[in-house]
Formats: structure tokens, C-alpha cells, sequence
């Protein structure tokens, strides 16, 4: 409670802190949000994992381009 | 207790993805269409140019959804669930702040950081490579622009980083007010030099080959062999409508994952904050 003292009005603790559960589930978490962020925006565009389709790039058309990927 | 505050964010983004798609089915779609239109008539123009020429004419590609679908549902799944990865990306931001911002309070903390996720994820890659309409940019180059986003997002997010970091350190010498002044100048220069050496789209060696030097790759109008223009260039008013619909979505995206996140962690973690008072021995102001 050291950081509280020194902070009356902080929250005392981290909540994130070294230990390993935390930060797997940080990593996890963000690893799926940034694989999200790739197909909605960048996959069949720029580089392709479904291999030469464009499924997700002709659905996600206007989005792609209203979100600000670089698209065509 | 990060897993709530997870969940919670990425509801909030699933819903600020909602509202986004309101807005753009409203306000953008039109604007989307008149740039289709603008890509039609220029193709079809093409076309009569290179018949005229004796050039074979190529296959028309083939539509694999419908305009329907695509300004009806998949913008709309597509704004959904980008709102949900950011507010996933904003809760791991917000938890691992917490406890860490001296006497920042948890709601206008979810403001600083959905703030923090507006400029870095978007608006300062934007700066440098605008989001564009339909027929603007050219194929060949999709995959050199992909990575200069990249690029560009990554720059910003972590200066970003360093920045918050460096504000921090200089908080116990120079106070709150100076230190994130010095901060966010130090992020403005260093932003700036990356925006100066990455190069504009226009000069990517295949546009310069194929189509001059150029700043950009916005269409400039078609002309015919005797030099007259055919078909107009690409409209100024479209161009800037689009922009302005996409910045304004993406504002609407991330005060919403703010706003909606700001009560929710407050409530969350008041617990928390109320034993911090107590430390004290004086009832926790909230």
C-alpha cells in the first residue's frame, strides 16, 4: 500500500503485473485482435493466407476502404 | 479482474462498431457509390479508347457479391467486428495502465486511452497515407501501400509508447503539466521525421514508370491520342467527402469505446480505488 500513500486517491495496485497467467492472456487476447484487424483490412489484398481468392477482400470491399486500409 | 475489463472493452467496441456502421451506411455509402460510378464510366471510357487503338479488350472482372451485399452487410460485419478487435487492443492498454497513472482517475484514464487509440491506430497513419475511395489507388502497388501503413502504424503506436514513457519519467522533475508537454512535442518531431522519409504513393517506382511523377495516386483525367481529356479526373468533392465520412466514423468508433468503457471500469474497479482511500484512514472521494 506504499503507492497508495503516496497517491491518496490512486488505485493502489496494478492489476497487470509480472505474472505469467496475466500475460498470457494479454498475448492471447491480442494476438486475436490483431489477426482481426488483418483479415478485415489486409488479407487477399496485400498478401493472401486463404491463397488466391478474394472472398474477404470483396466482403469486407467498403469497409476496407472507409477504415483506411490501402486497398486495390 | 483484467478479464472483465476485457470483456467489457471489447463490448464496447462491438457496439462502437455499430454505431460506426450507422453512420457510414448513412452518410458514406452514397459518396462510396459515386466513386464505383466515377470507376465504371472511366473503365468504360478506357475500353472505348483502347477499341479505337486495336487493343484487345480485357475480361471484365465479375462481381462476386452484389453492391447490396457489400454496402449493406459487409461494411456493416466488417465495422462490427473492427470495433471489437479495438476495443480487445484498448482494454490491454487500459488494464496495463492501471495502477500505474499516478491519480488518474479510471474514467478519464478509458478517455486518454481510446484518445491514444484514435491517434495511433488511425489518425496519424491517415496523415501520412489518407484512407481512399473506390478507384483511387492502383492495383500493382497494393502491396507496397499495405506495407507502408504498416509502416506508419507502427511508428505511431510505439512513439506513442515512448512517449507516455518518457512523460512519465520526467513527471517527478518537471511535474504533470511540463512533462507531457516536452512528451507530446517529442512525439509531434519524431512522428514528423518518420512521415518525412517514408515516400509519397505517387513516387513507388511502378506509378513513376507507368504514370510520371506524381504526389499521389488519385486518377487524373483520361485523355484521348490527340491529347483532349475524355473522361474528367477524379472529383475533388468526393475525395474530400469520403476522407472527412472516414475520419468522422473513426471518431464516433473511439469516443464510443470510451465513453461506454469509462462507467463500466469505474464500477469495476471502485472497490479498489475505495481501499486506496482507506489507506489513509479518510473516506475515498469519488
Amino acid at each position: 500500500m506504499s503507492n497508495a500513500a503516496a497517491h491518496p486517491h490512486a488505485i493502489a495496485t496494478p492489476i497487470v503485473t509480472a505474472e505469467t497467467r496475466t500475460i498470457l492472456l494479454l498475448l492471447g487476447v491480442g494476438f486475436l485482435a490483431l489477426m482481426t484487424y488483418y483479415f478485415i483490412g489486409l488479407d487477399q489484398g496485400m498478401t493472401s493466407v486463404f491463397g488466391n481468392s478474394t472472398v474477404l477482400h470483396e466482403f469486407f470491399h467498403d469497409g476496407r476502404h472507409f477504415l483506411g486500409y490501402p486497398c486495390h | 479482474m483484467e478479464k472483465k475489463l476485457i470483456g467489457r472493452g471489447v463490448l464496447a467496441g462491438g457496439l462502437a462498431g455499430l454505431l460506426a456502421f450507422a453512420f457510414a451506411r448513412i452518410f458514406a455509402e452514397p459518396v462510396i457509390q459515386k466513386a464505383i460510378d466515377y470507376e465504371s464510366g472511366r473503365d468504360a471510357a478506357q475500353a472505348a479508347l483502347d477499341k479505337a487503338a486495336g487493343i484487345a479488350a480485357t475480361a471484365h472482372e465479375h462481381e462476386m457479391f452484389s453492391r447490396t451485399i457489400q454496402a449493406d452487410v459487409g461494411i456493416g460485419v466488417g465495422l462490427i467486428l473492427f470495433g471489437a478487435a479495438m476495443g480487445a487492443l484498448f482494454a490491454i492498454a487500459y488494464v496495463i495502465c492501471i495502477g500505474r497513472t499516478g491519480r488518474l482517475r479510471p474514467r478519464p484514464l478509458a478517455l486518454l486511452v481510446a484518445a491514444a487509440g484514435f491517434l495511433t491506430l488511425y489518425l496519424v497513419p491517415f496523415v501520412k497515407y489518407p484512407a481512399n475511395p473506390p478507384a483511387v489507388g492502383h492495383e500493382d502497388t497494393v502491396r507496397d501501400r499495405g506495407t507502408l501503413y504498416l509502416v506508419m502504424v507502427i511508428a505511431a503506436v510505439l512513439l506513442m509508447m515512448v512517449a507516455v514513457y518518457a512523460g512519465q519519467r520526467l513527471q517527478a522533475r518537471f511535474g504533470n503539466w511540463t512533462s507531457s508537454l516536452i512528451a507530446g512535442a517529442g512525439y509531434l518531431v519524431a512522428i514528423g521525421v518518420v512521415m518525412l522519409v517514408l515516400p509519397q504513393l505517387g513516387h513507388l517506382s511502378a506509378n513513376v514508370e507507368e504514370y510520371g511523377r506524381h504526389a499521389t495516386e488519385t486518377p487524373l483525367p483520361l485523355r484521348g491520342p490527340d491529347g483532349a481529356i475524355v473522361y474528367p479526373g477524379f472529383p475533388a468533392d468526393v475525395l474530400s467527402q469520403f476522407r472527412l465520412y472516414s475520419v468522422g466514423a473513426q471518431l464516433i468508433l473511439w469516443t464510443t469505446i470510451g465513453l461506454v468503457f469509462a462507467p463500466l471500469a469505474e464500477r469495476l474497479l471502485a472497490p479498489e480505488v475505495e481501499r486506496a482511500g482507506a489507506g489513509r484512514g479518510q473516506p475515498a472521494r469519488v
